[in-house]
């Protein structure tokens, strides 16, 4: 096709056309799911299994909660009430928030970029591997002795092997460094897929801002994980081999492990919330029949939430003496990080101003996570300011903190998600009656849950007390606490429900785009044919399917610009952020190939996890036959995989 | 399932006329990401090391009075070659010269091999002169350090070998050598985080 102007609103050739709906038979045989290479399969594997861990956590939540309806309760031992808050906040932080994001950005991303697959297909198999075999190995250390009980960020040296002596530690310490393995794997998939598989025209600045928000996520992740894998690489040395890193006995240093932690801790709560922030500017935009108000400043804020991220870890360390000029610093930059976070807020709001606001259930759940996530982020203000930390550090109030830009900042926002994606992944809608007692008994739980302990923190409450005497005027809120924990439990079963009856319900005609939403994954069927796309999609603006519909306003920019593609100028002056703009000339109009099944990621990601065991066993015998059998299925994994790619 | 053939991306890529971003092939940009987060993975053990340093520097000889450095700099010296019979494989290669190409990288998997050796007998010096793991805070922060760094040298000799084999059976050639060019790129990664280690902890 030759580059023609086109004029506003006419049909151009090449452009998207909705796809009829095509019925999929899809395959549910087992050994399908086992070597699966596809992402939306992965995608599914990955949320199914985040949301197993999700109600795991939450399981673990509601006996924390139950033990601390009264004072002086004794429930649960108290190191078994140890375990549980360590398991909780692993669990939820590592295999339920991270792995839904993962999820959804899985199955979504190259959708919404047009492309047939993710930029390494094998590798994000073998994450999600990775991910389900490092959480049953964490997991197992319930039946072993004892899981791990030290706080989800394990500070040295109660980590130590003199003060830790069950296997406990030693399993969260290698099941993260397996989990941590399977996270950089995919933010390297995700970097280069998104960097790299774009549709033609689609630029940097019509990039959908969840896909936007998983690039931003991925660079976080590679240079953050590593700091953790080092730490808990130290840690480990230090517990089965009696180096001193953190021992301060051996000359070592305990401030070091939490350096090392936080420096990866930080950007780590980033990785959380920013996929619900782009979950969030899909949604709105959707349910007001608005674009995204400020769309540059929402991706640019979140680039630099990205960067700053990286700069106030020891904001989590103003109570150890770091002194007064570094405290300063730190801050500074905790402060500083709150400004693109609330310009997000306003790009929000003013998304729905005079917007045509439409109340289903993945837009409730929207304007919840903005309220809530707001309230999270004015307690993280104050918490920024060292004086005040001095006082709320290690006390409730921090854990209503954490649990409102959590919970009703990044689980709301990827439940949103799921509300908003659920038919296009699986081709029916969820219930919509359903999902409002969901999302209402959720509102009413989880404020009862957490607005409390907001008092109970600047009450003097400390964090991570099995249980606490009466007279302290404590009870009240707790005992409140722990009932809105009941009714926020019942809510997620009730979504639960929800799910499981939609699933059993035959396949509905949805068609492509229930929602009438404007990006490219709601350009094809519900669900997607293996291949994503009959036909290449070409992209001119931030919102493909809405073209048609009103002219797309881009710096007082009306006309769509002119194509983008193979056959098309490569001198075409586009506003992009530093990259090239046209996409790969000559990968499209060939046939879809698709990477076959294969079984070699799976025993590559469990010869990882056999390794892992033998570092457990003193003896030797055992620890040889774990180290030799898991270097035998990595060897066999290495070669088959291999095998494959040339084929 | 569609059609299922051959992996899409690298075969469809390299026919691309090169342009800006384009000519960076898939796998090449995956390799370079990989590598930003092991410039973090090093980063963070060559930081601990200096976290402790003041500490090493009272209550331990001065490094430099236990490493042999200038064994060591003939080590650098022979890590920084075969990042050069790197260069000549990957461009032999390129020249569709495969058989000089594979041994190339036969040479290059040799001084790494040796570079390796080095290191052992190292490890071993030092160990009866009582610097180990657990000898104290010098002993633990250089070997695992340097013990890192050398677990990468062995995965690098072998991925070589690999390639060494893959192209005297013709499988790498001028018009698919994205396979050792990748392993160059990580094997030069290796070599400089060498020149840094050398340069932070022995020379400084």
């Amino acid at each position: 096709m030759a580059a023609e102007v086109v004029a506003p609103g006419a049909p151009v050739p090449g452009t998207i056309v909705e796809a009829p709906p095509i019925t999929v038979r899809r395959e549910w045989g087992g050994w399908q799911w086992l070597a699966t290479v596809d992402h939306k399969r992965i995608g599914i594997l990955y949320t199914v299994t985040a949301l197993c861990f999700f109600l795991l956590g939450g399981f673990e939540a509601l006996l924390v909660r139950t033990q601390l309806i009264v004072p002086n309760n004794t429930f649960l031992h108290p190191d078994v009430y140890n375990q549980m808050f360590t398991m909780h906040a692993t669990t939820m932080i590592f295999l339920a928030i991270m792995p839904l994001s993962v999820g959804l950005a899985n199955f979504i991303v190259p959708l919404m970029i047009g492309a047939s697959d993710m930029a390494y297909p094998r590798l994000n198999a073998f994450s999600y591997w990775l991910f389900l075999f490092g959480g049953l190995f964490l997991n197992l250390s319930f039946l072993t002795g004892g899981a791990p009980n030290a706080g989800w960020f394990s500070y040295a040296p109660l980590t130590e092997k003199a003060y830790s002596t069950t296997t406990g530690i030693d399993f969260w310490d290698l099941g993260i460094q397996l989990l941590g393995i399977a996270s950089i794997a995919g933010a390297i998939n995700f970097i280069v897929t998104i960097l790299r598989l774009r549709a033609p025209g689609m630029t940097f600045m019509r990039l959908p801002p969840f896909a936007w928000m998983t690039l931003v996520v991925s660079f976080l992740i590679i240079f953050a994980f590593p700091s953790l894998t080092i730490a808990l690489i130290l840690l480990m040395f230090d517990r089965l081999v009696g180096t001193h890193f953190f021992l301060p006995s051996g000359g070592g240093d305990p401030l070091l492990w939490q350096h090392l932690f936080w420096f990866f801790g930080h950007p780590e709560v980033y990785i959380l919330i920013l996929p619900a922030f782009g979950i969030i500017s899909e949604v709105i935009p959707v349910f007001s029949r608005k674009p995204l108000f400020g769309y540059s400043f929402v991706i640019y804020s979140g680039i630099a939430i990205g960067f700053l991220g990286f700069t106030v870890w020891a904001h989590h360390m103003f109570a150890v003496g770091l002194g007064d000029i570094a405290n300063g610093a730190f801050a500074t930059g905790s402060f500083l990080i709150g400004v693109p976070t609330g310009v997000k807020i306003f790009n929000w709001i003013g998304t729905m101003w005079r917007g045509s606001l439409r109340f289903k259930t993945p837009m409730l759940f929207a304007v919840g996570f903005v309220a809530m996530f707001l309230i999270g982020g004015i307690s993280g203000i104050s918490l920024a300011s060292p004086p005040v930390d001095l006082q709320q550090t290690d006390t409730y109030y921090v854990v209503a903190h954490i649990h409102y830009v959590l919970f009703g900042g990044a689980i709301m926002g990827l439940t949103a998600g799921i509300y908003y994606w659920f038919p296009k992944i699986f081709g029916r809608l969820l219930n919509e009656t359903l999902g409002k007692w969901h999302f209402w008994l959720l509102m009413i739980g989880f404020n009862l849950t957490f607005f409390p302990m907001h008092w109970l923190g600047t009450e003097g409450m400390p964090r991570r007390i099995y249980t606490y005497f009466p007279g302290n005027g404590w009870e009240v809120w707790n005992m409140v606490s722990t009932i809105g924990s009941y009714i926020l439990g019942l809510s997620i079963l009730i979504f639960v429900a929800n799910m499981i009856l939609t699933g059993l319900r035959p396949r509905q005609d949805v068609g492509n785009n229930p929602w009438e939403a404007a990006t490219l994954e709601w350009a094809t069927t519900s669900p997607p044919p293996p291949h994503n796309f009959d036909e290449v999609p070409v992209v001119y603006s931030r919102y493909p399917l809405w073209e048609d519909r009103e002219p797309v306003e881009e710096h007082g920019g009306v006309a769509p610009r002119s194509p983008i593609g193979p056959e098309a100028h490569p001198a075409d002056e586009e506003s992009a952020v530093g990259e090239g703009e046209a996409t790969e000339q000559g990968h499209h109009g060939h046939a879809f190939h698709l990477p076959a099944p294969t079984i070699f990621p799976l025993i590559m990601a469990f010869g990882l996890v056999m390794i892992a065991f033998a570092l457990l066993f003193a003896t030797p015998v055992l620890k040889l036959t774990f180290v030799l059998t898991g270097v035998v299925y990595g060897i066999v994994a290495i070669f088959g995989w291999v095998k494959q790619v040339s084929a | 399932m569609a059609a299922l053939t051959a992996d899409h991306s690298a075969h469809a890529l390299q026919e691309a006329p090169p342009t800006g971003l384009e000519s960076l092939d898939i796998r090449k940009l995956g390799m370079w990401v990989f590598l930003g987060s092991e410039c973090v993975f090093f980063g963070a053990l060559i930081t601990t090391f200096y976290v402790y340093r003041p500490e090493i520097l009272a209550n331990h000889p001065e490094p430099r009075e236990v490493l042999d450095i200038p064994f060591t700099a003939f080590l650098a010296f022979i890590l920084l070659m075969s990042s050069l019979t790197m260069v000549l494989a990957l461009a032999s290669i390129q020249l569709n010269r495969r058989r000089a190409g594979a041994y190339w990288l036969l040479a290059t998997a040799f001084l790494g091999t040796c570079f390796l050796a080095g290191q052992t007998y190292e490890f071993t010096h030092l160990a009866h002169e009582g610097v180990t793991l657990s000898s104290g805070v010098f002993g633990q922060c250089f070997l695992i350090l340097t013990g890192f760094h050398g677990t990468h040298v062995f995965v690098g000799v072998l991925w070589l070998l690999a390639c060494f084999a893959r192209t005297l059976r013709g499988g790498f050639h001028g018009g698919n050598f994205i396979g050792p060019e990748i392993a160059g790129l990580y094997w030069h990664f290796v070599d400089v985080v060498w020149v840094a280690i050398f340069t932070l902890i022995y020379l400084i």
